[in-house]
């Protein structure tokens, strides 16, 4: 195998195999057994970001050309079977996914994940699909992790119920099957086309398309392409999001925050590896929507946040506002954009995390100052909960909920300064990652010299003083409101997760330089797409064991 | 047989839509099922369609596509039906539980009380 990396290609299987064998193992257990449960997932979750951390390191240590890791899980030769590809953006968004999943997960155990059975179950299938369709090289396999991921994500967007919530996943179902349905229409369309499902392969295949066929192909494209756009919230396609993202659970939400980057990374893969800049004149195909498009969702986005009284809906505007951002961007398909893009999708999808988890701790604080005596711990903003009654092995009174958690002093200056650290970076202003992000992207802009990338780059700033906006009148609403009130309770397992996504998004700043030139390696790698064609292409089955060999081994 | 599955295809999906743009939920169910027989079929017409070929290799046989079907479009129809299947039932739950928490089977919208 070519560009192998030395610690065995076998292993970017794990990110996939190790959630789908931690769900196995966490269905035998049962319904109850909760924190039995809750335990194996942690640990199962940790080792995923290890992992991914691992294979971060081991692919960005190799030189540009072979910083590829293939492996073909069925030993199939190169267009017929299953291949998985890591490369450098893949690997970015597995440790992004493990990150927030992680934050996830360690918020949940403070509550939620009583609210609900199977909801570790769910959490890790998740994961998985999540995982898988980052590594995954066919559009097939892609259209099943997606659907993996959407089937989980329906599951834990309705962990906890209530009728709000049914009614927004009711929607939220219906938007994403009718979306699934088209990707399977661009798939058969393009396997009709060029004959293979291996996106290097339709890559390597597609200047051999007929000239008849090139309006049939490019259909297929922009059918996919509107059914990637969809998930990813492009503007006409994204009115089912703030209320899904507004009724879910507060670590769901957080989880849903890179649901959201699955939609810009297939189109950016695709786009990237089929139709790239050099072909089409430019830009990619396609590329002025993707650019309008964008920008339009970016001033949907922000027109929405400055809009919204509720903080969850606020959330939710800045997630759509952020693919808005990031579709626009790589929709110019300039690698120095793209690279500043890349950075910005790492630092707005940890931001928008822990905004998420911030949400319903600055709620649940101001349930305090508003009627102190009606609400008993915040929990009558949760549904019934299942603990209420009792599982056998499972016991959650009073003694034990302190175990978990307890009111941790100060807590509303922790719930200002992140609040305040959230703010500064969701609306890019200086000195945290998303004002880098912002510098990146601007700088990129000005070098292009063309009429859409002045329009981005007044939307970028605009949108940026409308984040800025909102943000500081939520904040006024919340904080500034001079009144005697009893000091919020917050467990340690609630903060402790925001903490981690904002130190997250801190160690991105302080190590801004590496990262700025990680990011821009995988965008001048992407917009290079022999290295990753040729790479998928010279992968060979491993040759199997000659049978005298084998019997040699056994005694 | 190609005028045939077009016109099959076009009917399922058209009345797919339509249904799917209705205001009911079990409409919209039906919709969906519609729907996905129709892409179901036109995987399948993508990779030519053959009456009375194999889409495994028999001995005796060249191995080419004059002798065979593609096997492929076969096994994504496989898969997509099983992931049709198991989506449309999750949606059927989705739809039976706001029936029960709202009252009426209104997609976005309020039953009309009399």
């Amino acid at each position: 195998m070519t560009g192998a990396l030395s610690l065995g290609a076998p292993l970017i299987v794990a990110p996939v195999l190790l959630p789908l064998a931690t769900a196995a193992l966490m269905l035998l257990l049962g319904e109850g057994r909760r924190r039995l449960k809750a335990v194996v997932n942690l640990a199962s979750t940790l080792a995923g970001l290890l992992l991914a951390v691992y294979l971060m390191q081991a692919v960005h240590a190799q030189d540009l050309p072979q910083a590829f890791c293939v492996y073909l899980p069925g030993n199939w030769p190169v267009p017929f079977g299953i291949v998985l590809v890591l490369d450098r953006l893949s690997a970015l968004l597995l440790v992004l996914t493990g990150c927030i999943g992680l934050a996830s997960l360690l918020y949940a155990l403070a509550r939620w994940h009583q609210a609900g059975v199977y909801f570790h179950v769910l959490f890790q299938l998740q994961l998985m699909g999540l995982y898988g369709a980052f590594l995954t090289a066919d559009l097939f396999n892609l259209f099943v992790f997606f659907e993996v991921l959407l089937a989980a994500s329906y599951g834990l967007l309705l962990h906890g119920g209530g009728t709000q919530r049914v009614r927004a996943g009711l929607h939220y179902i219906a938007v994403n099957l009718v979306a699934s349905l088209l990707f399977l229409i661009g798939v058969a369309v393009l396997y009709g086309v060029t004959g293979t499902l291996n996106m290097a392969d339709i890559a390597a295949k597609l200047p051999l398309v007929a000239e008849a066929d090139r309006g049939l192909l490019h259909a297929g494209a922009a059918i996919l392409a509107v059914a990637f756009l969809s998930k990813a919230a492009l503007w006409p396609l994204n009115f089912w999001l703030p209320g899904a993202y507004g009724a879910a659970s507060a670590p769901v939400a957080a989880l849903f925050a890179i649901l959201t980057k699955v939609g810009v990374y297939a189109v950016l893969r695709l786009w990237t590896l089929c139709f790239p800049a050099e072909v089409g004149g430019g830009a990619p195909f396609g590329g002025a929507a993707l650019v309008w498009g964008g920008a339009a969702t970016l001033a949907f986005g922000a027109v929405g946040m400055l809009a919204s009284q509720q903080l969850g809906r606020f959330a939710a505007y800045s997630v759509i506002a952020s693919s808005g951002t990031l579709i626009a961007a790589f929709g110019f398909g300039a690698p120095a954009l793209a690279g500043g893009a890349l950075y910005y999708l790492a630092s707005s999808t940890l931001a928008g995390a822990a905004l998420f988890l911030l949400v319903e701790l600055l709620e649940r604080a101001r349930q305090v100052e508003l009627g102190p005596d009606a609400i008993d711990d915040g929990q009558d903003t949760l549904p019934a909960f299942i603990a209420s009654e009792p599982l056998p092995g499972v016991n959650l009174d009073d003694d034990e909920e302190v175990l978990i958690g307890r009111a941790i002093p100060a807590a509303l200056a922790f719930l200002g300064l992140t609040f305040a650290v959230c703010a500064l970076v969701v609306s890019g202003l200086p000195p945290l990652s998303g004002f880098v992000a912002k510098l990146a992207m601007l700088t990129a802009l000005l070098d292009l010299h063309r009429p859409a990338a002045w329009v981005l780059f007044a939307l970028l700033l605009l949108s940026g003083l409308m984040a800025a906006t909102a943000l500081l009148r939520i904040g006024m609403r919340h904080f500034w409101t001079a009144e005697a009130r009893p000091s919020p309770r917050l467990r340690v397992a609630e903060t402790l997760p925001i903490g981690l996504l904002l130190a997250g998004g801190l160690s991105l700043v302080l190590q801004a330089g590496q990262a700025l030139d990680y990011m821009r390696k995988t965008a001048a790698t992407l917009h290079a797409p022999g290295q990753y064609i040729a790479a998928v292409m010279s992968a060979r089955p491993v040759p199997p064991v000659p049978l005298a060999a084998s019997q040699e081994v056994r005694p | 047989m190609e005028v045939v599955i077009s016109i099959v295809i076009g009917i399922l999906a058209g009345s797919g839509v339509w249904l799917l743009l209705r205001p009911r939920t079990f409409q919209v169910l039906i919709g969906l099922s519609l729907l996905s027989y129709a892409i179901n079929l036109f995987i399948f017409s993508v990779g030519s369609l053959a009456i009375d070929r194999e889409p495994i290799v028999l001995p005796g046989l060249a191995p080419t596509l004059d002798n065979y079907t593609d096997p492929l479009p076969q096994s994504l129809v496989l898969t997509a039906i099983v992931i049709g299947f198991a989506t449309t039932a999750l949606f059927l739950v989705v739809l039976l539980a706001l029936r029960g928490l709202s009252g009426g089977d209104h997609v976005d919208g309020r039953e009309e009380r009399p």
